[in-house]
């Protein structure tokens, strides 16, 4: 749909996560060696998932459209879980602090957010939009959010699952792994956009509350940055290191 | 998949390809440049389908959606309408043509009204009160599009299934109901065909020299293509007084490789093919050497017969001028109901009175041929000059008689002169529909008249005798399996059995002479293995040896058959203007025509959006980008505060 499109989409997807990059990442090269160590470990599962979807694509019979759509609903949970899974290899293999494994969590949601609408990006910026067959308008401007969604996503998923792993807090890695594959499977619903952004807005926010606490924060920390008495409570909470 | 969302191939869901179309391309001469250009990357325009001239101010003037994409239609294609586009074209993206099923009756040329006005034979100093078709237009319908410029793309497509999805998709998005503006998305169509070369052919061969670095593979090539030619004995340079009879190869279109070239040029090729199968037998007796000419490149300023009396006159061809006895030509024979046809001579050399008896020796013996074959010759009532013939550029040199065989007294009967149009229903080859291709190759639709006559007209003037020539007979049978084979499909039983065929096609011949390269066109392959087929004999030679022998052999292969060894007399002569030859690519006097070069021709249609909408979709995208880098601007500023309940400050963790 020309170039306003395209940067418009890509500031949507990849606003907020640039954002975090920026004033977070960019100054401390061992974060930015965080990061790229998990997108590394994301692309690994993705590759492993892939492999798996293939030979079993080859296998299948090609024809019958119901077997096909089994095998991509199949694909999208190995998938998931593959990624889990290689989550918490990052846990058990580089046994860092929580800030870093946030850190691993945005790595791993820049690759997947990548992954997800590079392709469309580059489509957006061709003459044409989506439509001539009958589908929405809006696939261009709802593929961008839901990428923005699931990186966000990401990264909460990565400062829960740390925690949880840290506690032994196991049901707390199975909810993680079930809010991601609930998640996932909502995009099954395209193209009934609001159907899919609505409730993965929801759980972003759901998420992002779950992660700002397990990340220390609480409301009276918010209460109190709002109402700028943030000096004195440093001082007063001073403690000689 | 990408996990987390569908991957839906969105290429096809944008864009619907346009599968078979024909675009207008570029041609280059020494004053001008002709033809359709696009922008580098395809020009895109709103669709609209043009319902009358009137509507024409809608796309020119009052259309809130500029630029528009003009869907024509058969009716449409007109003069008038395309040069008001051309007018108006900061408004026009391009133009998509739709092929009507039937030819238009009333007729169709895209060519200009005086052919090859400046190349022929009459000037200021050859008879000036002839020039420029001063006394007959011989193409009284012709508009000239052919040759004017356009500044954006027009395609042509067939009314198929492709075409009607075009359509539906302007009339579910485009069309304006009761004066209301159509609403977005609209229906839109990108159509690419970007040329290399521009301004004149001198230009673009000064671009195409390596030295030039920014087009390293050159921007344009000249047209060219071979010359077929034949001898009915082997040549020495002793003999003398050959008769001549030539025929020419191609044709042209508006749109790039469309050429079906029926009556200007299939009727006479086959007519001359069938007349030298004819005399097969018969000229061992003749004491005078008969050739068979066929010209390439005629429609564009003479290409073909140019280059050969360059070489002629040279002294670098096989035959002199000298030589030359006299010609005949077999131009445009496509017989009406009154089975007439015209011999045209020219005025100004028969003031001459030598050259005067020997046209008129000419015009008797082709009259005596043509007796009791119920087929009426005539000369033209009027004083006027040849009409546009290879036989001019002989006349350039030499004053050689000669006689132009045409279906026309005055100008051109053919309607659809140098048009698309001018194919097998033109020529009334009506097969009927359940037959199958086999079978529409077997049926005998041509009587053999003008093959027969012209046949026996070549045998009188070799020197034949008028008691031995009534069996001299062209055979009607192969006349229809050979406009069979030009005119409907070149992938047949019958030309099988001639050549190895995986070239061919199940379309009729693309008569186009294309540039010189490699290979050579299609027509000018076909005319070399019929002929040699027609007046050669099989040698009883191993394939290996075939090539190897000095004499001009062709080598002719079969898909089921084991591949024979022809021994014939067909030779090639290259058709390239003198022009390219001698560097002088601003000549007056030859062909200087060059077709540009291009990357990608393709089209495709699609929906576009508002401006509006991407202008909201960018200042969303950067609203976000700037909440967002604030926000988290803010949160990593007071993160300690915000992080701080139970958990050790960052920084100890290091």
């Amino acid at each position: 749909m020309t170039a306003a499109v395209f940067f418009g989409c890509t500031f949507i997807a990849f606003g907020p996560a640039i954002a975090l990059f920026l004033f977070t990442i960019a100054r401390e090269p061992l974060r930015v060696i965080f990061l790229i160590a998990g997108a590394f470990f994301w692309l690994v599962s993705l590759l492993l998932s892939s492999l798996v979807w293939f030979i079993s694509v080859q296998i299948s019979n090609k024809e019958s459209a119901a077997q096909q759509k089994g095998l991509l609903i199949f694909g999208v949970v190995l998938s998931v879980l593959l990624q889990e899974t290689f989550r918490f290899g990052y846990y058990k293999l580089l046994n860092c602090s929580d800030l870093h494994f946030t850190f691993s969590g945005l790595g791993f949601g820049f690759m997947s957010g990548a992954f997800s609408v590079v392709n469309i990006l580059a489509d957006s910026a061709g003459p044409g939009t989506v439509g001539i067959h009958g589908d929405s308008q809006h696939y261009f401007l709802s593929s961008a959010f839901m990428t923005m969604a699931i990186i966000l996503l990401h990264m909460f998923w990565g400062v829960v699952f740390f925690d949880a792993c840290e506690k032994r807090c196991w049901w707390a890695v199975g909810l993680v792994v079930v809010i991601h594959l609930v998640v996932s499977c909502l995009t099954f619903q395209n193209p009934d956009y609001t159907a899919t952004l609505v409730p993965a807005y929801v759980i972003l926010f759901g998420m992002g509350v779950w992660a700002f606490y397990t990340a220390g924060g609480s409301l009276r920390n918010i209460k109190l940055c709002l109402t700028c008495k943030d000096k004195d409570f440093l001082l007063s909470n001073h403690r000689p290191r | 998949p990408a996990p987390g969302l569908l991957t839906i191939h969105e290429e096809t869901h944008i864009y619907i390809n346009l599968n078979e179309t024909f675009p207008c391309v570029r041609l280059l001469n020494a004053t001008h440049q002709i033809g359709c250009q696009s922008s580098l990357s395809g020009d895109v325009g709103v669709l609209h389908l043009l319902e009358s001239e009137e509507n024409l101010d809608w796309v020119l003037r009052t259309g809130p959606n500029p630029p528009y994409m003009v869907i024509l239609e058969s009716t449409l294609f007109t003069r008038p309408i395309l040069m008001k586009l051309k007018n108006g074209s900061s408004r026009v993206a391009g133009v998509l043509a739709v092929q009507p099923t039937s030819n238009p009756p009333e007729g169709f040329s895209p060519h200009t009204s005086c052919p090859n006005e400046n190349t022929g034979v009459y000037s200021e100093t050859y008879g000036p009160s002839y020039a420029h078709c001063n006394v007959t237009m011989w193409n009284p319908l012709g508009t000239g599009i052919s040759y004017e410029e356009f500044d954006f793309p027009i395609f042509s497509v067939k009314d198929d299934n492709d075409t009607e999805v075009i359509r539906r998709c302007y009339m579910e998005h485009n069309r304006a109901v009761n004066g209301s503006t159509p609403q977005y998305p609209l229906c839109a169509m990108q159509l690419m065909s970007h040329m290399a070369a521009v301004t004149d052919t001198a230009t673009c061969m000064r671009r195409n020299a390596p030295t030039f670095s920014l087009a390293p593979d050159g921007v344009c090539d000249p047209l060219g293509d071979a010359n077929i030619w034949a001898s009915t004995k082997p040549l020495n340079s002793s003999t003398k007084g050959h008769k001549d009879g030539v025929s020419v190869l191609d044709s042209r279109s508006f749109f790039f490789d469309v050429a079906p070239g029926a009556d200007s040029a299939a009727t006479g090729l086959v007519a001359l093919l069938a007349a030298a199968s004819a005399l097969h037998n018969a000229t061992a007796e003749l004491n005078r050497t008969i050739l068979y000419t066929f010209f390439n490149g005629e429609t564009f300023d003479y290409i073909g017969s140019s280059r050969m009396v360059y070489d002629m006159a040279k002294n670098d061809f096989t035959v002199d001028l000298d030589n030359i006895h006299s010609i005949l030509e077999v131009g445009q024979v496509a017989l009406g109901p009154d089975s007439r046809l015209w011999l045209h001579s020219d005025p100004v050399s028969k003031r001459n009175s030598s050259v005067n008896v020997e046209v008129q020796t000419l015009v008797s013996n082709l009259q005596a041929a043509a007796a009791g074959l119920n087929l009426s010759l005539g000369e033209p009532n009027v004083t006027q000059p040849l009409p546009p013939s290879s036989f001019q550029r002989f006349l350039l040199e030499r004053p050689i008689p000669g006689v132009v065989i045409e279906n026309h007294q005055t100008s051109f009967t053919n309607k659809y002169y140098q048009s698309m149009f001018d194919n097998a229903e033109y020529l009334k080859l009506n097969y009927p529909p359940n037959l199958t291709p086999e079978e529409q190759l077997e049926l005998v639709t041509d009587s053999a008249k003008v093959a027969t006559t012209v046949a026996r007209g070549l045998y009188l003037q070799a020197g034949g005798e008028l008691a031995q020539m009534s069996r001299i007979q062209a055979d009607s049978e192969l006349v229809s399996k050979m406009l069979y084979t030009f005119l409907v499909r070149v992938n047949n039983s019958w030309f099988d059995q001639l050549v190895k065929s995986d070239w061919t096609g199940n379309r009729p011949t693309n008569f186009y002479i294309g540039v010189t390269g490699q290979y050579f066109s299609e027509p000018a392959l076909m005319v070399q293995c019929i002929l040699a087929n027609l007046t050669g004999s099989i040698a009883n030679i191993t394939e290996g040896n075939c090539q190897d022998k000095k004499m001009d052999k062709d080598e002719n292969m079969n898909k089921d058959r084991d591949s024979f060894c022809v021994r014939s007399l067909v030779r090639q002569s290259k058709a390239l203007s003198p022009a390219f030859e001698l560097s002088e690519y601003t000549s007056k006097n030859y062909s200087t025509w060059a077709e540009s070069r291009w990357s990608a021709i393709k089209g495709r249609i699609f929906l576009v959006a508002s401006h509006d909408l991407e202008m909201l979709t960018l200042g969303v995208g950067v609203g976000v980008l700037l909440m967002s880098l604030l926000l988290t601007y803010i949160v990593s500023s007071k993160a300690d505060i915000l992080f701080s309940s139970g958990r050790e400050p960052t920084n100890a963790t290091y």
